[in-house]
């Protein structure tokens, strides 16, 4: 896009988008960057942070090789919604020990998607909690091994303990559409508690 | 120092920073949009190499999250560089779209909706 023939055009191209962005959460290897890289309209993207720089204590100074291998990987994609709206997609860092980095990336986004193993149904308990406890508005997306589901949503339901209003989907999370209508069910949620009732 | 390269991956943004670790400023989110200045401003100071390879990655609205993962480097030290830009007059900054729990923005909500409906 290099190149703009004149002034007005170049300003209008280089205004920038209104930005938005949605979690997707769940326990370690439940999905959550095949979710991000299946919509996302670029191959996932990731960042790595030093712990030490994103403020953690470091107590044991003598492992430089400690230090060396501890870094937060986060994963991420995005999605062009409008000509002035991108929608970004975050895959939170799975390990419990990296939770403090969740406070910063919950703030300010639309929602959260909580990816559910079925096979590993616990391992999501931890970030349907995160969640729960900020108020910050999920739906659940239960991955399917190799896209099966031999357990009814309601059974899922029951055993995360969840109340009737957080909707359950069943998803495959390689698949594009399937991850895309887990965002469509989340933004329909958030709608209908931003609709007026009735 | 020990010398490894992985080390000294680690030890090597914060030389970029000239050993600073925390922003001058809060503006810069995951999701902030940032576009070099055009023109630049014409000053005596010349550019970093870093933060001309941050120039030209920004030539177009990139957000701050995208433009650490394409330089490699930590959000963290990227935003401090980005400060500086900022300060210097050859970025602009434009801050994520606000989210509030208690007035929701049902705009925006059927805007996101109507995009994803087209995927």
């Amino acid at each position: 896009m290099a190149g703009s023939d004149t002034t007005a055009q170049a300003s209008a191209d280089r205004s920038a988008p209104d930005t938005v962005k949605i979690l997707i959460a769940g326990g370690f290897g439940v999905g959550k960057t095949t979710m991000v890289g299946s919509v996302s309209e670029i191959a996932p993207l990731r960042t790595e942070e030093p712990l030490t720089m994103a403020g953690l204590d470091v107590d044991d100074l003598d492992g430089v090789e400690e230090k060396r291998a501890t870094t937060v990987a986060m994963d991420f994609g995005r999605i062009t919604v409008s000509d002035d709206l991108v929608l970004y997609l975050f895959g939170t860092p799975g390990q419990q020990r990296f939770w403090f980095m969740w406070n910063d990336l919950a703030l300010g986004a639309l929602g959260a998607v909580v990816l559910v193993d079925v096979r590993r149904p616990k391992s999501s308990f931890a970030a349907i909690d995160f969640f729960e406890r900020r108020n910050i508005p999920f739906v659940i997306a239960v991955n399917g091994f190799h896209g099966e589901h031999p357990y009814p949503v309601e059974d899922i339901r029951e055993s995360l303990t969840l109340p009737e209003s957080v909707p359950v989907l069943l998803c495959d999370a390689r698949e594009r559409e399937s991850s895309r209508d887990v965002l469509i069910a989340l933004i329909d949620r958030l709608i209908a508690q931003a609709a007026p009732a009735g | 120092m020990g010398g490894s390269d992985s080390a000294g991956r680690l030890v090597r943004p914060f030389t970029l920073t000239g050993g600073r670790t925390r922003p001058s400023r809060a503006d810069f989110t995951l999701i902030t949009t940032v576009t070099a200045a055009d023109p630049q401003p014409e000053t005596a100071a010349r550019p970093q190499p870093e933060h001309l390879r941050i120039l030209r990655l920004c030539a177009e609205p990139v957000a701050v999250a995208e433009l650490a993962a394409r330089l490699d480097l930590p959000v963290s030290v990227v935003v401090i560089m980005l400060c500086d830009l900022l300060e210097a007059g050859r970025i602009t900054a434009h801050p994520p779209h606000p989210v509030t729990r208690t007035t929701p923005d049902l705009d925006l909500l059927q805007k996101v909706r109507e995009g994803l409906g087209r995927l």
